[in-house]
């Protein structure tokens, strides 16, 4: 079965990882700008990660023949660096016309503090005032279901956004129902240890549905596992569900968010139901 | 929409990885006891955080569900409602 995997930041994973994506039949990766690891040292740092993401890793995905999307921001991490943060979302329109970039993201909260907010809000600022859709992170651990709320309260408290143009990733079973009663999408993560697994996101598809509802593996520099979405399918159909929803939750919903976005440009696979070896 | 599983089926797969993750905590607890007394500065800390994984195993235990949604609840940050005064931020609701 061919996949999009919606988050996950290939710019931290090495060619073999896209052999692997590709044989397992992922055919687009949506990559959203991240934390590094350590905290970058000046805007130009960003602006250079900005290239990397826009030019670099969009040609890497192409030679295993997955397409590379990407979106803008500064993280929640580094955002509590307020100076910095507006240095770099000045600098995000250069970049926001280019083939591939479909919004601003991932921005969020890390430790929910007020610098933290702040920069939210002038990402969502900026994101309403050129049309770009938005991609969100919601906290870890002990912060999720607080910062969460906090972010819902952001989102609903301006209404230039479009609700159905704003995914909230990484929710849990805490935080997926009031994601999804204000209307925006949901993005479920299949993380080792600090987020959700496998068996936990057929769960929630089981109880909520797969209406505004995304799984994505954000495999990066840390612990995670890039072919995760694939685990999602086989206890999907270790479950007994259908091909059809199977694909709708894996191909046809990233579809559906992405195409919102203007710089959005997909050649869907010439042979849907091949399965590549 | 679950699929059309009984409950047999679904214990039938789940009793071994169920198995395994109670064995799992149940040595590691084991290891906490063999640790040794904490050390007086973190002590509290250490209390705390049993008394929070003990309010949590107490969850599985009973009978309603969405077992997961509040253990979840047990190990999460309050949410104040009124945050944004507290920031001095200006509330946009």
């Amino acid at each position: 079965m061919v996949y999009i995997d919606p988050h996950i930041h290939m710019v931290s994973r090495t060619t073999d990882d896209y052999e692997t994506l590709a044989r397992m039949g992922c055919v687009a990766v949506s990559e959203p700008a991240f934390w590094a690891g350590y905290d970058r040292g000046s805007a130009l740092g960003f602006r250079d990660y900005f290239e990397q993401l826009t030019a670099f890793e969009p040609q890497r995905a192409a030679q295993y023949h997955i397409q590379h999307y990407t979106w803008l921001c500064i993280n929640a991490k580094e955002a509590e660096n307020v100076a910095l943060s507006r240095e770099v979302i000045a600098m995000i329109p250069e970049f926001l016309d280019r083939p591939g970039v479909l919004g601003i993201g991932e921005i969020g909260l890390n430790k929910n503090t007020r610098n933290e907010a702040t920069v939210f809000l002038e990402h969502l600022d900026l994101a309403a005032r050129t049309g770009q859709q938005v991609l969100i992170h919601t906290p870890h651990l002990q912060d999720k279901y607080q910062g969460t709320r906090m972010i819902l309260d952001m989102l609903t408290g301006d209404r230039r956004l479009k609700r159905h143009r704003v995914l909230v990733d990484h929710v849990e079973e805490h935080t997926i129902r009031a994601v999804l009663e204000a209307g925006f999408w949901a993005g479920m993560t299949l993380y080792p240890v600090s987020k959700c697994t496998p068996e936990r996101a057929v769960d929630m598809v089981e109880m909520y549905g797969p209406e505004r509802l995304l799984v994505n593996s954000a495999g990066d520099w840390g612990p995670s596992k890039p072919t995760a979405v694939p685990d999602f399918i086989m206890e999907m159909r270790h479950r007994g569900h259908d091909e059809r929803l199977i694909r709708r939750m894996v191909y046809e919903n990233p579809l559906e968010f992405f195409r919102q976005s203007r710089q959005f440009v997909f050649t869907p696979p010439e042979a849907f139901e091949t399965t590549r070896v | 929409m679950p699929a059309d599983r009984t409950q047999q089926q679904v214990l039938l797969r789940e009793y071994l990885p169920i198995r395994a993750k109670i064995l799992e905590i149940a040595a590691a607890l084991d290891r906490m006891d063999r640790a040794g007394q904490p050390l007086a500065e973190g002590a509290q800390e250490v209390d705390q955080t049993r008394a929070q994984l003990q309010q949590a195993l107490a969850v599985l235990q009973q009978a309603e569900p969405s077992r997961a949604e509040r253990v979840q609840q047990i190990f999460s940050l309050p949410y104040d409602a009124h945050w944004q005064e507290a920031f001095g931020m200006t509330c946009q609701c």
